[in-house]
Formats: structure tokens, sequence, C-alpha cells
């Protein structure tokens, strides 16, 4: 099916969902309210006449400068049918929640966690909500637009700053000297012996 | 007689549910591919529970993309999927051409094809080594890098780099191809056939490689898609999906091949599947050579290396240079706006790129669908109550590069 034909059939189905309509180099993205995201993705799996029953791939952007908005953009195909439509759900910057769609497409369960962990959207549902990539002490979310590049010296995340410290400490290690000065402890304490 | 009485001990054994036992293999157990890290849950050789733990290996790709040009990143590429960097180069040019609207010339197309198909090649001829590595046949490995280094070999004369290639360019490819490296590649595939029916020899009919692989890992096709597999690792389940095929890209229309499809989705299977792709590779590989048409191999229009920016880099107002941040100012002039999912078949499985630009000179957002994320995320399904030496074989059969998997 082509992709404005699939947007125009979730428009049907979901008139109050579908905010806007957008098509960018062939393909069709379907705004879309955060609401009924998990209806629309179980409709859309198991309509007959879409059938998107594989989960490319999902990930949230950034537009809060824009729009005071995150979108969690969903792009979807479908194995049989051989047609694509991208979901873009529109999740408010001051509540960043979500259903999650895990109960739908088990691969979503790291999708999900990797967009939680980069862009700190809290998806409701989900069976385990924690960092993936990031370390689990990590502050802030590194793929909002706000997150700096490069922090000063003294505000550097406190597990960097200490693994440093120990690398650096390790590095002073001399294997030649080390055994050295221990051997000529070993002679000093016998000798005194 | 020793043995024939037995006595009943006093001390109580303890009910196997009640205590789990932990395992961490990884992050550095060698069996892993990497810097991989399951934390297994075992009720003696059983696995309970699975839970991998990846991000080791992350270097914030995504990030880094947003703060550089698009062709500024390419090189980046290369450390994706370390193994076959070429299919990585293919995939992030045809998206960025996608996005930045730009034709190929044909004949930059067809070379893409062919190097992307090499690097199918040297990948799967590396999860071959390994995998059976990992399950116990040395040999193999031997003769797997034999001809992985030839393709190394014809790697660095076309770009230069045996691994991290950066062959291709925003709109075309680096260099043309030589003649006398396409007179090697026409050696190589030639020969290659019956150097796969080699590996085929020493283990295809191995009784231990039977044992196993032979049931191991089963993955219906349901649950295959569900789980978001893709690649060999989907097909042998018997799912029929090929990016190739399904939208296809260069100029994998005008060539003939076929997509190898599994039946039980067991690690054999997984097997059988790559290895018939070497075949189908080789084949592909033959008729580029063929229809290789003359011509450019870069665009009229693709951009410069140097690519413009909206506007250069400036501080936000408010903030020293020191904390870095650049803000980007949407001006339509340099680069259209708008967004795009563009995928490939890479060796590994479906490797996708999403831009979203929002007409300055770098990305606004870039994401990659990495296949091998996604299959470490399924791992813990897979490996749900298989003993633990099955998980090694699972592993392998898998085919995870952690270079990709954490970006």
């Amino acid at each position: 099916m082509e992709p404005l034909a699939i947007a125009e059939k979730i428009k049907n189905q979901f008139p109050a969902e579908v905010i806007e309509v957008v098509e960018s180099r062939g393909q069709v993205g379907v705004i879309v309210a955060r609401e009924q995201i998990g209806a629309m993705c179980r409709w859309l799996k198991d309509e007959p006449e879409l059938r998107m029953d594989h989960l490319l791939a999902l990930c949230g952007v950034d537009y809060v400068a824009k729009n005071g908005t995150y979108e969690v953009v969903y792009n979807l195909c479908s194995i049989p049918l051989r047609h694509m439509i991208r979901l873009r759900a529109r999740v408010p910057a001051d509540d960043c929640r979500i259903d999650s769609v895990t109960c739908l497409w088990r691969g979503a369960d790291w999708l999900e966690r990797e967009c939680f962990d980069l862009l700190g959207i809290v998806f409701d549902g989900h069976p385990d909500l924690r960092r993936i990539l990031l370390p689990e002490g990590w502050e802030g979310y590194p793929l909002r637009k706000t997150y700096p590049l490069r922090l000063p010296a003294e505000q550097e995340w406190q597990g960097y700053v200490q693994l440093k410290e120990l690398s650096r400490e390790l590095s002073r290690f001399d294997f030649y000297s080390d055994m050295l000065s221990n051997q000529a402890k070993a002679g000093a304490n016998e000798a005194k012996k | 007689m020793m043995g024939t009485e037995f006595r009943n001990l006093a001390v109580p054994v303890r009910d196997g549910e009640s205590e789990l036992f932990t395992v961490q293999m990884g992050p550095q157990h060698p069996a892993t591919h990497g810097v991989l890290k399951l934390n297994l849950w075992m009720d003696g050789e059983t696995v309970v529970r699975c839970d991998p733990d990846a991000g080791y290996l992350h270097r914030g790709f995504e990030k880094i993309a947003e703060n550089k040009t698009y062709a500024q990143f390419l090189p980046l590429t290369d450390r994706l999927d370390y193994i076959s960097a070429m299919a990585n180069n293919v995939g992030y040019c045809v998206a960025v051409e996608a996005l930045l609207r730009i034709e190929v010339p044909l004949r930059a197309q067809y070379i893409r094809t062919m190097v992307a198909e090499m690097a199918r090649i040297t990948g799967h001829l590396l999860w071959l080594a390994t995998h059976a590595l990992d399950i116990g046949a040395m040999t193999v490995f031997l003769y797997c890098f034999r001809e992985r280094g030839l393709l190394l070999d014809l790697f660095e004369e076309l770009s230069g780099a045996r691994l991290t290639t950066t062959y291709t360019r925003i709109g075309g490819v680096r260099q043309d191809v030589t003649a006398r490296a396409m007179e090697k590649l026409a050696r190589f595939v030639e020969e290659f056939p019956s150097r796969i029916a080699e590996y085929e020899t020493l283990i295809d009919t191995n009784r231990i490689w039977l044992k196993r692989t032979k049931g191991i890992g089963c993955v219906s096709a349901e649950q295959a898609v569900q789980l978001g597999f893709t690649g060999p690792s989907l097909r042998a389940s018997g799912v029929d999906y090929d990016v190739r095929k399904h939208r296809p890209y260069c100029a994998y229309d005008k060539v003939q091949f076929e997509v190898p499809i599994g039946v039980n989705g067991d690690v054999y299977d997984r097997y059988r599947c790559r290895m018939e792709e070497l075949r189908q590779s080789a084949l592909i590989i033959r008729q580029c050579l063929e229809q290789l048409p003359p011509g450019a191999i870069v665009a009229d229009n693709a951009p410069d290396l140097v690519m413009p920016l909206a506007r250069p880099r400036q501080p936000m107002a408010g903030s020293s240079l020191a904390t870095g941040y650049i803000e980007l100012v949407p001006n339509n002039d340099v680069y259209p706006e708008g967004d795009v999912y563009v995928s490939i078949e890479g060796s590994k499985g479906e490797l996708g790129f999403y831009f979203v630009s929002d007409g300055g000179g770098r990305p606004y957002r870039m994401h990659i669908r990495s296949p091998s994320y996604i299959h470490i995320g399924g791992l813990a399904t897979v490996c749900e109550g298989v003993l633990v030496a099955d998980v090694i074989a699972i592993i392998g059969s898998l085919d995870v590069v952690l270079g990709e998997c954490d970006r």
C-alpha cells in the first residue's frame, strides 16, 4: 500500500490522534498524540491490510527548542506486504512519558531503554526501564540538545574523575624500580637480623 | 566391592530452585566476541535467566554526529561494525544521499554493491571462523582467515586501508577501481565457491558440530519478528525479509541472486543460511564485474568533503566556549529540511540510519538502527532454559559485533 494511503487510513481510524501528516523524501511520517500510541500500534499490527509486524527502529528526537516536545519515532514496516510508515508521537517536555509498546514487539524493550537512557523519556509499562548504554550513576540525558558537549573539569561526572585518578595512579607503577626497592628493603631487613 | 552399597548422606541437598548460581560471563571473555557481558542466573548448568549488559564500547556516536557535518561523520561509520566497514560506509552514504537528494552515478552504484558484498564475505568469514572456534573447531579458523586476508588486501588496494576503509563518499566512491584489483577479485570469486565447499567438508558432517548446533537456540518465525531480528538470524527462522529485495538500493535490483531461507531457526540453520549467503555474494560480485559500466564515480552535485555550514561555529549566547554547545540556526539555503529512514542489508542484519535535518549543515538527529544491538537484546529470550555451553553457540550464531551494538 502507498504510504500516503496508509496515513489516510490511520487518520480515518484515529481522527482525534493524528496531528499532521508529513511527507519527506518519498516517506510519510504521521505525527500523532501520545495518548493512544499503544492502541494505534496494535491496530497497525493487526489490521489485515496493513500488518505492520516489524518494528524497524524506535528512537527519540529532541524538538524542545522548536515546539516544547520530544518525539518518539516508530519506523514500522510490513514484511509480508512490503510497505512502511513512520509514526512520530509527540511527548511534552514537562511530562516525559509515553506508553511502552513492548507488549507488541519484544524487540522494543532495548530500544525503549536506549531512548530512556539517552533522552530521558519514560515508557510506562516497560518491564525493566533502566540505563543501558551509560553507567548506572550517570547524570543527565546526553541526546537532549541542552546537554553540553564538554563540561568544566570540576563538573565532570564523578565516575569518570575517579577512573582517571585510578589510571593515573596505576600508570605510575614502575615494575623495575619497585622491584629494586623491594629487594633493597628485603636486603636491609636481612642485614638487621 | 566399592560402590555396590550406597549410604544416605547426612548432608541435606538444597532445593535447586531456591538458590540460583550467578555467573558473570564477560566482558573480557573471548567467546563473547568483544566486550559483551552476560549476567547469567543458573540452576546447575541450565540458564534460568540471562541479562545481557551492553554499553562497554559506547562512544556516543549519535551525539557526535549532531556536532559534525555529514561528511565528517563518515569515517566514524567504519567503527560501527568494524569487521565489515565497507557495508557501513555504503549504508551511511545511501542514507545521506536520500536525505540530500543526490543521484549517484551507475558505476558508483555497481562499485558500492561490489564492495558491500565483499564486506559481507569478510564479515561472514570472520563469523564462521570465530563461531567454529567457540564450538571447538580450530582448523576452520585458519582456512577462513586465508580467504579473508585476500579480501582485506583488495580493500587495501581500493581504499588504502584494510579495516577502516572510508571508501564511499557522499555522492559516489572515493576513487575508481583499478583493472588489476578487478582481475584479482574476478579470480577470487572464481575460486571462492570451492573454498566454501572446503569449509563445509570440515564441519558440515562433523558429528560434534551437528550435536552442538542442531536444535540449539531455536527461534520461531513469529518470535524472531517479534524480537526484531533481521539478516540471516531472521531468515534462518523461515521469514523472507531481505532489505536488498524489499527496498533495493545501489545496484541490487540489477543483479540476480537468491535469498537463502532456513526452516528451524536453530544455530545450525543460521549457519547454513550464512554459508549459502557466501555463495550468493560471490555470485553478485561476479555479476557486478561483468556489468560494471563506464562513467563517473561521483555525482555532479555531491557535496565537497568540506561541507558548508548554515553558520560558522558559534557559542550559544550566555555560555562560554568551554561548554562547547553550538547552536545551529535553521537556514534552508544549506540543506533541505525533513527526515528519512534508510536501511541496507549489512552482514549482521538490517543497518538503518534515521536522519532528521533542520536545514543546517549537520544532522539535527541521527539514529543508527544497529542489528547487533537488537540481537543482543533478544539474547535474553533465546537463552532462557538452555545449557550454559549452548549460550556460547547462540551468541556465535547471532553474529554480534559490539562496536555496532554500543555505538
